[in-house]
């Protein structure tokens, strides 16, 4: 069973700050890391390999060369093989371009060693849209599944797999047809400590580089900033709001105070008449 | 794009017979941009047995509804449900299209946006149209600060974007609303399904919880550490309350993500929510702006968290929390009585 992962480069946003004052990114500090979704899909595959032993894990990134970073970081989590897809003609891509790009790295992966299944993180953190793993699925003509929560069964032989997929109050429980994509919520598994020999293997691993000459049958109108219907009309600060009353004197009168109006105003909230 | 597109639509999403609030919320948002551009209002309704609930779509705003009913329809499934949709949109050619941005809203939206070939704005906080140019303006928080960006499709129909529950209004509902129901036929077959959907398990756990709160405590990082953390439990115990927390508390692992707050987190609106040790980051307001009362309690007294507050106390949350869970103990037994939800 050949499994690719889609994996992401973004910028940490735990290390990252915004200015209060400028309303501005400070990038002095914005180390790109694997998107943590991603990371989790990755280490899904790996459990996954671990249930069925006949399980090869590639993944398969579209970004810059510096790229190269996470594909190792996934091979250290698991993966035997990675794919970049690097070129100017991909840059600027909305989500439609990117699913669309990414699903003729696919098919050339496919043409090596057909895939069975594709894994997606649930979202990447930087543009939070989650719509690029169920464009693949599309481009692909395989079912998709979002937010999954747990692979319950896999069964080699049936070519299905049994998941849980989150709601917004509950779950279901679905069984899906081998080929299909799924994108994985962080819950799914716990991201486990690297084995040594995977960190050596990643140190020295080079991921397979393509640009789009090396993909086939590209309608190049369909890439990059020109093949993306989305544009950033303007950027904007949100009307500011008033803000309300600064409550004043010493931390007990601001606290007394608070809870005065608190009560006359939701009085109907403390008590049980 | 050759074909004119018209219109205004709206996914009604449906469970088990009951229509989503997102879906009311959107009839409303969608009811002003078809006012503003002269044209009607679309409630797209897919499921089975759900003709029932045409007339509830028109009382809250639209004008037209159009219906699959089919057994195949019963769950949500991407395969059938944007076969579904797909079908519709190439048939009646909307100009813009409205999703909730719910997981089944999401997931529908993606797919259907990419075999229609066309753009789709995700998690949107604002909506208007360019009367002129009729396009549809969607704004959402961009990643770059406290900044929202507007997002625009300007050579490809309909316009899509998945709106973010609970920051649209739905309009009153009005029993004496005319409108008029479009009945579609497609043809689906249970076998040709790739998915089966097993089982569904409705947990009505935290997550619910936090939504239908109506009073919210929530910590930010400025806390300190999980220890102090505790500080926001113990005054939610007290007041009975919910616990919620900002992504960064609940990157640092003090929390459980099911209660996060904001963009990537759930969107409530209580009656009081209190915003401790929270600088006020746009992801995070706009998943809260919209409850009724707002304290900021934060030691910056320029954190952006006091623009959207009530009420403000600048000072050190460590000192503040002990003493308000202090007060409304006492006032709890001074009034011998539980401090609840009546
Ligand atoms: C794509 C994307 C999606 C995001 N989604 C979300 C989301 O859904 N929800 C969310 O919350 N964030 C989200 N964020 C992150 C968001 O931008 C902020 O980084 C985050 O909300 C900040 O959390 P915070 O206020 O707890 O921490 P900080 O910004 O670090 O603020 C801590 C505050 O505490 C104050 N403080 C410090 N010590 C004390 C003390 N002793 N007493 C009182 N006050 C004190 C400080 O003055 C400061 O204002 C997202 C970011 C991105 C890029
Ligand atoms: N440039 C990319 N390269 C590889 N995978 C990607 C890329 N962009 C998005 N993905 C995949 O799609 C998921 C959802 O991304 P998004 O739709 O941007 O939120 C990510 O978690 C990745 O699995």
């Amino acid at each position: 069973m050949h499994i690719v992962v889609c994996v992401k480069q973004v910028p940490d946003t735990k290390i990252i700050k915004i200015n209060p004052k400028t309303n501005t990114l400070d990038r002095r500090s914005a180390p790109a890391i694997l998107n943590p979704y991603d990371a989790h899909a990755v280490q899904e595959a790996v459990r996954m390999k671990r249930l069925i032993k006949d399980v090869y894990i590639s993944v398969l990134s579209m970004g810059p060369p510096q790229a190269n970073a996470i594909i190792k970081k996934s091979v250290e989590i698991g993966a035997e093989e990675g794919y970049l897809i690097s070129d100017r003609a991909f840059a600027g891509a909305d989500t439609l371009a990117t699913s669309y790009a990414l699903s003729k790295a696919l098919d050339k992966i496919a043409s090596i060693r057909p895939i069975d299944m594709i894994l997606c993180g649930k979202h990447a953190i930087d543009g939070d849209t989650g719509q690029v793993g169920p464009g693949i699925a599309r481009r692909l003509d395989i079912p998709p599944v979002t937010n999954v929560i747990e692979v319950t069964e896999l069964d080699e032989k049936e070519q299905t797999v049994v998941v849980k997929r989150k709601l917004s109050g509950g779950y279901q429980l679905l069984q899906i047809q081998v080929p299909c994509l799924l994108t994985v919520e962080k819950e799914i598994n716990e991201i486990e400590y690297s084995p040594l020999p995977n960190m050596l293997k990643a140190a020295r691993y080079e991921p397979i580089v393509w640009t789009v000459n090396d993909l086939e049958d590209v309608d190049r109108t369909q890439l990059g900033l020109k093949g993306s219907p989305t544009i950033v009309g303007k950027m904007f600060t949100p009307p500011k709001h008033e803000g309300g009353k600064r409550l004043e004197g010493s931390s007990d009168e601001q606290v007394r105070e608070l809870i005065k109006c608190l009560l006359e105003e939701k009085k109907e909230l403390f008590y049980v008449k | 794009m050759s074909k004119e597109y018209r219109g205004v639509w709206v996914f009604i999403e449906q469970n088990e017979g009951e229509i989503e609030g997102v879906s009311l919320e959107l009839l409303g948002a969608g009811r002003k941009l078809a006012d503003k551009l002269s044209v009607s209002l679309g409630g797209v309704l897919l499921g089975k047995d759900v003709k029932a609930l045409c007339n509830q779509v028109i009382s809250y705003g639209a004008d037209e509804v159009y219906v699959i009913d089919h057994p195949v329809l019963e769950d949500y499934r991407t395969e059938s449900y944007m076969k579904g949709v797909v079908l519709l949109a190439e048939k009646y050619s909307p100009e813009i299209f409205l999703y909730g941005a719910t997981p089944n809203g999401k997931d529908l939206a993606s797919a259907v946006a990419t075999d229609l070939s066309t753009g789709l704005t995700a998690d949107t906080t604002m909506l208007d149209v360019d009367l002129e140019k009729r396009l549809l303006e969607a704004s959402r928080p961009a990643f770059g600060g406290n900044i929202m960006a507007t997002i625009l499709c300007k050579k490809h129909r309909p316009q899509m974007a998945t709106v973010r529950p609970k920051v649209m209004k739905a309009l009153e509902p009005d029993k004496e609303r005319q409108g008029v129901i479009i009945e579609e036929n497609i043809e689906l077959h249970e076998e040709d399904m790739r998915t089966k959907v097993l089982k569904v398990v409705k947990d009505v756990s935290k997550r619910a919880n936090l939504a239908d709160a109506h009073i919210i405590v929530c910590g930010g990082k400025g806390l300190g550490d999980q220890q102090n953390f505790s500080l926001i439990y113990e005054l939610a115990e007290v007041i009975g309350a919910s616990v919620g927390g900002t992504r960064d508390v609940v990157e640092a692992g003090w929390l459980p993500h099911e209660l996060q707050i904001g963009q990537t987190g759930e969107t409530v609106t209580p009656k009081i929510y209190f915003a401790v040790g929270i600088s006020g980051a746009i992801q995070h307001v706009v998943g809260m702006k919209n409850s009724e009362i707002i304290i900021a309690i934060n030691k910056d007294a320029s954190a952006p968290i006091f623009d959207v507050a009530t009420y403000g106390i600048v000072g050190d949350a460590l000192e503040i929390l002990p003493k308000l869970i202090q007060q409304f103990k006492e006032i709890r037994t001074e009034k011998g009585g539980e401090i609840s939800y009546a």
